[in-house]
């Protein structure tokens, strides 16, 4: 059953990196690669009917930890307090810059949307770039069980801990780059003309710097989070280079919803070879002595047996329900 | 860290007081908006539909940092009884939040038909609905824990359908999604009004007008009986010091009676300039005149409610505001049956300006249910001081509490901003561009 919710927590993450992952990217872009109000409305009008439901995923991954992991969620969540409350202000104003930017046809009104859009954006995936990072890296843990760190110490993975350090902040530029590039297939898929042109450059461009970013990740991972060579680890890691692959040869021949399904194999590999590399500890300490593993994490069997009905089963409505709303949407765009 | 335990507190109380303006909205339109489509009405069932969409957006971004503060402000909470709120928690996530965004993307980007309207408004009725069933289940169990048992340092779940089908949890459903109804209907007055007053929308304000004061009286009448009755009876049954807090009693005896007007004076442990009805309190909560309602000194000390004052007038604010508008209500019906509503102008102003009255009354009686709880996070089984992070500087949820004022703020004029228009626009003007 622990292992069933920790790769349930999994799914969500993965679920919500693929489908956040182009909207927050979308936002990193469009300052760069839309120019004009239409190609900048046609960026907003390709998420629009989405984000909202996108951002969701963020949501089930709490409730997930919270379901299964209790420990994990309020060890992570009070540790990275102030972290968690500018994702949150940055959610807000991210909400909002869409909700407004359309409400008026003043330029600077819309040009000050469009920035505080880009902003926000960054700001999020920096951040939860950031988490991810701390979570792989482990936590200064007091016997309790609770962390309190600082926003930074001597920026490295060695203690003294802080929240930034080269790795988790390098962690924090892999997402980036790697969201940008899934954004920029995405909205190549959606668009057409100068706005297309210049998302796929983007795309090329970044390709080097998303291969070597994760490769440094990947080899300083190793030692800062621990990883272990599974079987499982090693086929989701070569899974994940193959849809690498994929992607950048589709996106070369512009086969952009390919490639952009490429890309998304190719983020959830990633996240699920980490999570398998990772197994079973789901809460670690700085000092590997006191991490929690799944087991000594989880929720009491029954609690676990129980929500893995639901939740399991809500999942799959979600999935469907998506699919049919992703249908009649497009069916019907003008 | 004892000082943050009040910014603690303070935070949630905002965040969720200024979070319930926009659900309690979307909760009461959303089978207004079933019931007009059903009708063929679709020009003000897709007015309706923008104005839900709106508080909608909101209430999804105040919505985020409720769920976030149990891990961030209240990991004490959240290690000790996650095994049994999580799931309920969860539950909204995946299957409440996900239906309605789904849903509503379907409404306002696709061209849909009117029968897939009308199935999409039914989704979003339901998906609203089950959201508030799920928030209110986790805190009926704060409120009267069912199905756990201590596991050690923790809660374990025992049985999730005395959780979700918890008596109190079945109650507070029903009172709150009256009182969810009783908002719409104002809403729906006012505009009604307003329409009516400027002399726009003839048809539309006149439905409106006619539905919010139908489906006015009808509610405010159920938000005080049966249902806010119940509530009152559970807390008589389950929490007394809580029920002797609200009513400023400190003796106990027979014959209590209900206090209309009164100063709750806690150092001299009674109450100042008291207007009684004898015997009411016995009888409404316990059915005889000779039911005995202890008072506040018949409980040690650490048991009482921190805040008696504050839950006093929070108590009596919500039953006040709600005879008010049963009366307001039924005073505009009575004009309604003698055909002269729309023309008697004193009454229309008072509907038009009458709407913030259940948004107050609401507030009021969170306030009611949270501060008659305490000292208690989960009633009797964890107290609020055990449930907070310890491990979170005051200064910082201090600093967090004042980013939630300046954030807040500005998303309540852009709000105001938002909903002025679509209101000035009215129905059958489409806009969004």
């Amino acid at each position: 059953m622990v292992e069933v919710w920790y790769a349930l927590v999994a799914f969500a993450i993965a679920a919500y990196v693929v489908l956040d992952g182009y909207d927050l990217g979308a936002g990193m872009l469009h300052l760069f690669v839309a120019k004009t109000d239409d190609e900048r409305r046609a960026v907003l009008g390709a998420i629009g009917p989405y984000w909202d439901g996108n951002e969701v995923w963020l949501l089930a991954i709490a409730g997930a930890l919270f379901v299964a992991f209790p420990a994990v969620l309020a060890a992570a969540f009070s540790g990275m307090y102030l972290a968690m409350f500018m994702v949150l202000w940055a959610l807000a104003f991210r909400g909002i810059s869409i909700e407004l930017r359309g409400q008026s046809k003043n330029e600077l009104w819309r040009a000050f949307w469009d920035f505080v859009f880009a902003v926000a954006s960054v700001v999020l995936v920096l951040l939860l770039g950031v988490a991810l990072g701390n979570v792989l890296r482990g936590f200064p843990l007091d016997p309790k069980g609770m962390v309190v760190m600082p926003l930074f110490a001597d920026f490295t993975p060695s203690p003294p801990t802080g929240l930034l350090d080269w790795y988790t902040v390098g962690i924090a530029a892999f997402a980036m780059v790697a969201l940008a590039r899934h954004a920029a297939l995405f909205v190549a898929w959606k668009s057409s003309g100068d706005l297309q042109t210049r998302c796929a450059t983007t795309a090329r461009r970044a390709m080097p710097v998303v291969l070597a970013l994760w490769l440094a990740a990947w080899a300083t991972s190793l030692s800062v989070a621990h990883l272990r060579f599974r079987p499982l680890a090693i086929v989701f890691t070569l899974a994940a280079a193959g849809a690498l692959g994929a992607s950048f040869v589709l996106a070369r021949r512009a086969r952009w919803r390919a490639a952009f399904v490429a890309s998304s194999a190719f983020l959830a590999s990633v996240v699920f070879g980490v999570a398998s590399a990772t197994f079973p500890t789901v809460l670690r300490s700085i000092d590997d002595k006191s991490s929690l593993d799944a087991t000594a994490a989880a929720s009491s069997p029954h609690a676990l047996a129980i929500g893995s009905l639901w939740y399991g089963f809500g999942i799959l409505a979600v999935v469907v329900a998506f699919a049919r709303q992703f249908r009649q949407v497009e069916r019907d765009r003008p | 860290m004892d000082g943050a335990l009040l910014w603690h507190r303070l935070q949630f109380a905002f965040t969720a007081l200024f979070h319930y303006i926009f659900p309690q909205l979307t909760m009461g339109l959303a089978p207004v908006i079933v019931w007009l489509r059903l009708r063929r009405e679709e020009r003000l069932a897709d007015f309706l539909t923008r104005v839900f969409a709106i508080n909608f957006a909101f209430g999804v971004v105040t919505g985020f940092p409720m769920e976030f503060q149990f891990g961030t402000n209240w990991a004490g909470l959240a290690r000790y009884a996650g095994d049994v709120i999580g799931q309920t928690l969860a539950m909204e996530g995946i299957f409440a939040f996900f239906l309605e965004s789904i849903f509503l993307g379907v409404l306002l980007w696709s061209k849909p038909t009117p029968r897939q309207k009308l199935g999409a408004s039914i989704a979003l009725w339901v998906g609203s609905w089950l959201s508030a069933y799920f928030i209110l289940a986790t805190h009926a169990f704060t409120e009267h824990p069912r199905g756990y048992v201590h596991a050690g340092d923790k809660l374990a779940l025992v049985d999730l359908s005395e959780v979700l089908f918890n008596r109190w949890a079945l109650t507070e459903v029903a009172h709150t999604l009256v009182a969810a109804l009783v908002t719409a209907s104002f809403v729906l007055a006012a505009m009604g009004a307003f329409y009516t007053l400027s002399k726009r929308h003839a048809p539309e304000a006149r439905r409106l007008l006619g539905l919010g004061t139908a489906l006015g009286l009808a509610t405010s009448l159920a938000v005080a009986f049966p249902t806010g009755d119940q509530q009152a009876k559970l807390v008589a049954r389950h929490q007394e010091p809580a029920l002797a807090a609200m009513e400023g009693r400190f003796e106990s005896g027979a014959m209590a009676g209900i206090t209309l007007i009164g100063q709750p004076n806690v150092p001299e442990q009674r109450l100042d300039n008291p207007i009684r009805v004898p015997g009411a309190l016995s009888f409404l909560a316990y059915g005889t005149f000779h039911g005995d309602v202890r008072g506040l000194n018949a409980f040690p000390r650490d048991e009482w409610p921190q805040n008696i004052e504050l839950l006093y007038y929070a108590f009596h604010l919500m039953a006040g505001i709600g005879t008010l508008m049963i009366g307001l209500m039924a005073l505009a019906m009575l004009q309604r049956f003698r055909k002269r509503l729309e023309a008697t102008r004193p009454l229309l102003w008072t509907l038009m300006l009458a709407f913030p009255l259940p948004y107050i009354a609401n507030a009021a009686g969170w306030l009611t249910a949270e501060l008659g709880r305490q000292p208690w996070v989960i009633y009797g089984v964890l107290r609020t001081r055990d449930a907070a992070s310890t491990n979170v500087h005051s200064g910082d949820v201090l600093f967090t509490l004042i980013g939630f004022c300046g954030l807040y703020l500005m998303l309540g004029l852009f709000f105001v901003f938002l909903i002025g228009r679509e209101i000035m626009r009215g129905p059958g003007e489409a806009a969004h561009g």
